[in-house]
C-alpha cells in the first residue's frame, strides 16, 4: 500500500486533482482510499457523486465510542473509498486536533488493514501546513510520499517551498519524502519552464504539467470527475497520465527548500520579468 | 526612593562571610559549578549573599524571570496562583475550572484551606465539591464553550449559588475558548454574578501571574458591588490570609478580643458577600504581600482606604502588629485592649518557648516556599533560638526580598507586561480618604509606615544565602554542605529532603497540623518544630547500601 499526501496553496485545486487523480487510478484497477483532511469535508464529493458524507468526527460525536467503519467510509468513483474528518466550524475549537484524532480512528476501525488489500491511500491536506494537526499525515510515516500542487503564481511556489521546510522537518523521523510537484497551469507566462526550474532546484521532479481546461469546472459543476463525467475528453487523458505517472514513480527525495531571495530571482528568471 | 534606581548594591567582597563555618562565597560557587555557563550565569544572580550596609541597604536579587528549563523547579503554574491560591478558599462561589479533569482535581483542596460554613447564614459551602467541565478530545476539537455553558447551568440548578467563576487551563487558551463571553451570557441568563479568568498555566513565569489575575478579575467583578456599611468601630479587611490549617480562625478570634471588626478576608474563611463589601472597611491589612498587593492598592485608589502591612505569624510579630492596627486607628480604648490582649496572651506563650527552646536553641533551619512565607516563618524559629542559614521564595519578585524601595527600579520584562495591569481611578461618589494629609504626617512622623513592606533580605542574618527559585539540584548541595536541622518547603520536595535524613516542614499545606498563626499558633508551632528536630528517627535510616557496599564481587582466579 502507497501512503501518498497532496499539499499546496489553499485554492490550487488539490482536491480537484486529488480526485480525478484517484478516478485515473481507479480506472486502472488500483484500490485506493481518500482521507479528506478539510474541515470543510469537500475532498470527495466529486467521487462521491456530491453525495454528503458524514464526516469521522461527526459519527465519533454523534454515536460515541460505537462507530463502525462502514459509517464513515462511503464507496465512490470506480470503487474508491471516500472519508472525510471533518471538524470545527470556523474560529472555533481545534481542526489540528480534530485531524490527528480522525486519522487514528480510522487506523483502529482498521481501515488501512491488509484484509482492505488497499494500493493507495490519499491524503487531501488544506490550505498551509499551519499547526501540528495538519503536519498529522506526513508525521509518524501516515504518509510516506507527497505531492505538490503548485501553479506558476509567486504564493503558490511560496506555499509549496514553505511545505518542502515541512517535509524536510519529518523526513527523518517519519521516513516521508517528496514525490514532485504537480503543476496545475493558471496559464502563467514561462509556467512550465518555471515549476521545471522549481523542481530542479528543490532537487525533485515536475511529474506532470496539468493543462487548465474549463471541462475540469463543468465536471465539477456535474459533480463528477472528469474521466466521469467525459471519459474520452483530452482533459481526462491528463489526468490518467498523471495517475500512470504517480503509479511508476520511483522518485522519492528530500527536498532541499530554497531561501526566499532564490525563490523571487527564479521568478524574475523565469516569471513576468522575463 | 530616589536613591533606589541607582542604588549601590553592598557586596560581600570586602568580608569574610561565614555561614555555619563555611565560606558562603564557595558556597556559592558549589552551588552553580554544575551548570552550563549560560545556566551559571543566570543563577549566580538569583543566589544572593546577604549583606545590610549601614544605611539598611541589601544586595540585587534577580527573581520572577524564567526558570531555566531541566531543572527542576519548586513553581507552580498561572492557574493555580489564581483558583488554587488565591480564589480557592472562598467557601460560597462556585469555582469551576474550564479543562481536562486533572487541573480541577488535583487543585482540589490540596492546600488544606479550612472554612466555616456556619457563619454564613445560607450554610452554603462548596469547598467539599471538585467543579470541572471534564473538557475530552470532542471539546478540544469542536471548541468547548457549549459545554460550559452547560456545567454553569448544572452547578446553578443543583446548588443556587451567589456566584460562579470559571478558570480557564492551558488547552483552553490554546483553543480559544472565549470564557468572558459564556460568563457574560450565563450572568445575564441566571442573574446571579458570573466571572471568568483567563489564567491559563502557560501564562508568565509562576503562579504570580495568576495571583496578579486573580487580584484583577476579584477587583473588577466584585469589590464594590454591595455598598452596605456594617456595624463597627474599627472596621479592617485582612488580606493575603488563606486560613491554611485555621490560621484565619486564630487570627479571628484575636480581632475580635481586640474590637476589631473583621469586615473581609481575602480569601481564608471568606465569603463573596464580604468580597463585595470589602470597600467599607478603613483599613488593609496585608499578610501575604506578594499575592495580594494588588487588590490592596486598587482599593486604595478606587475608594481611599490605606493598606499596611502586618504579620501574624510568631507571637512577637502579632503583638507587633496588633499595636500597628491600635496606633492607625489613635483610639485609647482600642489601644487599650489590644495592650491588654497582648499582656494575656503573649506571656504564656513566651513561657512555652522558653521551655522549649534549651532544645532547639542554635538548630539551624532552610526556608523555601511561597512569597511570604519564608520570611514570615524565620520569626518563629527565632523565638525558638533556631538559625535561618537559607531561604527564598518561589514566585516573589525583588520588592518581597529587597523592600517596596525597589519598585521603581524593577524592569518590567515581557513576560510580566502580558498580565493586564488595570487602570484604576478614585471612584466618582465612593471614593473617601479615611486619614486627612494631617493625619498621615503625623502618623509618619512617629515611624507608622504606609503601603510598605522591607521586604525579608533586611531581617536576614549578614551572610545568609538568599536563593529565589531553587532547584532540586542546589538543595541537596545545600543540604550535602550543611545538612540543617529542619528544612521548609511543599509536598514536591518533602520526600525527596526526608531521603536525606532531613526532617521536611511543609509550610503552603502545614502537613497535618496549624494553625500556625497568632498567639495559640505560636505554640502549636514550637511544640511541632521541637518534635521534628528532636525526634530520633531521622538516625535510624541510614540506606544499605551506606553502611555495606554496593557490590561486593572477587576475581576467580583468587
Amino acid at each position: 500500500m502507497r501512503k501518498v499526501a497532496i499539499y499546496g496553496k489553499g485554492g490550487i485545486g488539490k482536491s480537484t486533482t486529488t480526485q480525478n487523480t484517484v478516478a485515473g487510478l481507479a480506472e486502472m484497477g488500483k484500490k485506493v482510499m481518500v482521507v479528506g483532511c478539510d474541515p470543510k469535508a469537500d475532498s470527495t464529493r466529486l467521487l462521491l457523486g456530491g453525495l454528503a458524507q458524514r464526516t469521522v468526527l461527526d459519527t465519533l460525536r454523534e454515536e460515541g465510542e460505537d462507530v463502525e467503519l462502514a459509517d464513515v467510509r462511503k464507496m465512490g468513483f470506480g470503487g474508491s473509498l471516500c472519508t472525510e474528518s471533518g471538524g470545527p466550524e470556523p474560529g472555533v475549537g481545534c481542526a489540528g486536533r480534530g485531524i490527528i484524532t480522525s486519522i487514528n480512528l480510522l487506523e483502529q476501525l482498521g481501515a488501512y488493514a491488509d484484509s482492505e488489500a488497499l494500493d493507495y491511500v490519499f491524503y487531501d491536506v488544506l490550505g498551509d501546513v499551519v499547526c501540528g494537526g495538519f503536519a498529522m499525515p506526513i508525521r509518524e510515516g501516515k504518509a510516506q510520499e507527497i505531492y505538490i500542487v503548485v501553479s506558476g503564481e509567486m504564493m503558490a511556489m511560496y506555499a509549496a517551498n514553505n511545505i518542502c521546510k515541512g517535509i524536510v522537518k519529518f523526513a527523518e523521523a517519519g521516513g516521508v519524502r517528496l514525490g514532485g510537484l504537480i503543476c496545475n497551469s493558471r496559464k502563467v507566462d514561462n509556467e512550465q519552464e518555471m515549476i521545471q526550474a522549481l523542481a530542479d532546484r528543490l532537487g525533485t521532479q515536475m511529474i506532470h504539467f496539468v493543462p487548465r481546461d474549463n471541462m475540469v469546472q463543468r465536471a465539477e459543476i456535474n459533480r463528477k470527475t472528469v474521466i466521469d463525467y467525459d471519459a474520452g475528453h483530452n482533459q481526462a487523458n491528463e489526468y490518467r497520465i498523471l495517475a500512470q505517472k504517480i503509479d511508476n514513480n520511483e522518485m522519492k527525495v528530500i527536498p532541499k527548500p530554497l531561501e526566499i531571495d532564490e525563490l523571487e530571482k527564479l521568478l524574475i528568471d523565469y516569471g513576468i520579468a522575463a | 526612593m530616589a536613591t533606589a534606581a541607582n542604588k549601590k548594591d553592598p557586596t560581600c567582597e570586602d568580608d569574610c562571610c561565614e555561614l555555619d563555618g563555611l565560606d558562603v562565597r564557595t558556597v556559592k560557587k558549589k552551588l552553580i559549578e554544575k551548570y552550563p555557563p549560560k545556566v551559571a550565569r543566570k543563577r549566580d544572580k538569583q543566589i544572593v549573599v546577604n549583606r545590610i550596609d549601614p544605611e539598611g541597604r541589601v544586595p540585587t536579587i534577580q527573581s520572577n524571570v524564567r526558570t531555566v528549563p531541566g531543572l527542576i523547579s519548586q513553581r507552580g503554574c498561572c492557574y493555580a496562583g489564581c483558583k488554587g491560591v488565591v480564589l480557592g478558599p472562598t467557601r460560597d462561589i462556585i469555582n469551576i475550572t474550564h479543562g481536562p479533569v486533572g487541573c480541577g482535581f488535583y487543585s482540589w483542596l490540596t492546600r488544606r484551606n479550612q472554612t466555616d460554613p456556619d457563619s454564613s447564614p445560607d450554610g452554603h459551602n462548596f469547598m467539599t465539591y471538585c467543579f470541572t467541565t471534564d473538557m475530552q478530545d470532542e471539546e478540544i476539537i469542536f471548541g468547548g464553550e457549549k459545554k460550559l455553558k452547560q456545567a454553569i447551568q448544572e452547578a446553578y440548578d443543583n446548588f443556587h449559588p451567589k456566584a460562579i467563576a470559571v478558570f480557564a487551563t492551558c488547552p483552553v487558551g490554546l483553543i480559544g475558548d472565549d470564557v468572558h463571553s459564556v460568563c457574560r451570557e450565563m450572568k445575564k441568563k441566571l442573574g446571579i454574578n458570573v466571572f471568568g479568568f483567563s489564567c491559563e498555566g502557560y501564562k508568565g513565569v509562576s503562579q504570580s501571574a495568576g495571583h496578579h489575575i486573580a487580584n484583577n478579575g476579584i477587583f473588577t467583578h466584585v469589590v464594590g458591588t454591595d455598598d452596605t456599611v456594617r456595624d463597627g468601630e474599627f472596621k479592617i479587611n485582612l488580606l493575603g490570609e488563606y486560613n491554611i490549617g485555621g490560621d484565619a480562625f486564630e487570627i479571628e478570634r484575636i480581632f475580635e478580643a481586640c474590637g476589631l471588626t473583621l469586615v473581609s478576608t481575602f480569601s481564608g474563611n471568606s465569603s463573596i458577600d464580604q468580597f463585595a463589601n470589602a470597600h467599607t472597611a478603613d483599613l488593609n491589612l496585608i499578610m501575604c504581600h506578594r499575592s495580594i498587593n494588588y487588590v490592596a492598592e486598587m482599593m486604595e485608589t478606587k475608594f481611599g482606604l490605606p493598606w499596611i502591612k502586618v504579620n501574624f505569624i510568631g507571637a512577637e510579630a502579632t503583638a507587633k502588629s496588633l499595636r500597628k492596627i491600635a496606633q492607625y486607628f489613635g483610639d485609647d480604648g482600642l489601644t487599650q485592649r489590644v495592650e491588654a490582649i497582648i499582656a494575656a496572651e503573649l506571656p504564656p506563650v513566651q513561657a512555652a518557648a522558653a521551655e522549649i527552646r534549651p532544645r532547639t536553641e542554635g538548630k539551624r533551619a532552610m526556608l523555601f516556599v511561597g512569597g511570604s512565607r519564608a520570611h514570615h516563618y524565620q520569626e518563629l524559629f527565632a523565638e525558638l533560638g533556631m538559625k535561618t542559614l537559607s531561604a527564598g521564595y518561589e514566585f516573589a519578585h525583588r520588592d518581597d526580598y529587597e523592600g517596596r524601595e525597589v519598585l521603581p527600579a524593577i524592569k518590567v520584562d515581557a513576560d510580566s507586561r502580558n498580565i493586564e495591569e488595570l487602570e484604576i481611578h478614585p471612584d466618582d461618589t465612593r471614593f473617601n480618604p479615611r486619614k486627612s494629609d494631617a493625619q498621615i504626617a503625623a502618623l509618619n512622623g512617629k515611624g507608622f509606615k504606609f503601603a510598605d513592606y522591607e521586604g525579608m533580605m533586611p531581617e536576614m542574618a549578614q551572610g545568609a544565602l538568599v536563593i529565589d527559585d531553587i532547584s532540586q539540584w542546589e538543595t541537596e548541595r545545600m543540604i550535602a554542605l550543611f545538612k540543617p536541622d529542619i528544612f521548609c518547603a511543599g509536598i514536591k520536595e518533602k520526600y525527596a529532603v526526608q531521603k536525606h535524613g532531613i526532617p521536611l516542614k511543609q509550610l503552603h499545606s502545614y502537613d497535618y497540623g496549624g494553625p500556625y498563626a497568632g498567639f495559640t499558633g505560636a505554640v502549636n508551632f514550637y511544640k511541632e518544630i521541637d518534635r521534628m528536630v528532636n525526634s530520633r528517627i531521622w538516625r535510624y535510616l541510614k540506606s544499605p547500601w551506606q553502611q555495606n557496599p554496593e557490590l561486593a564481587a572477587k576475581y576467580a582466579f583468587e
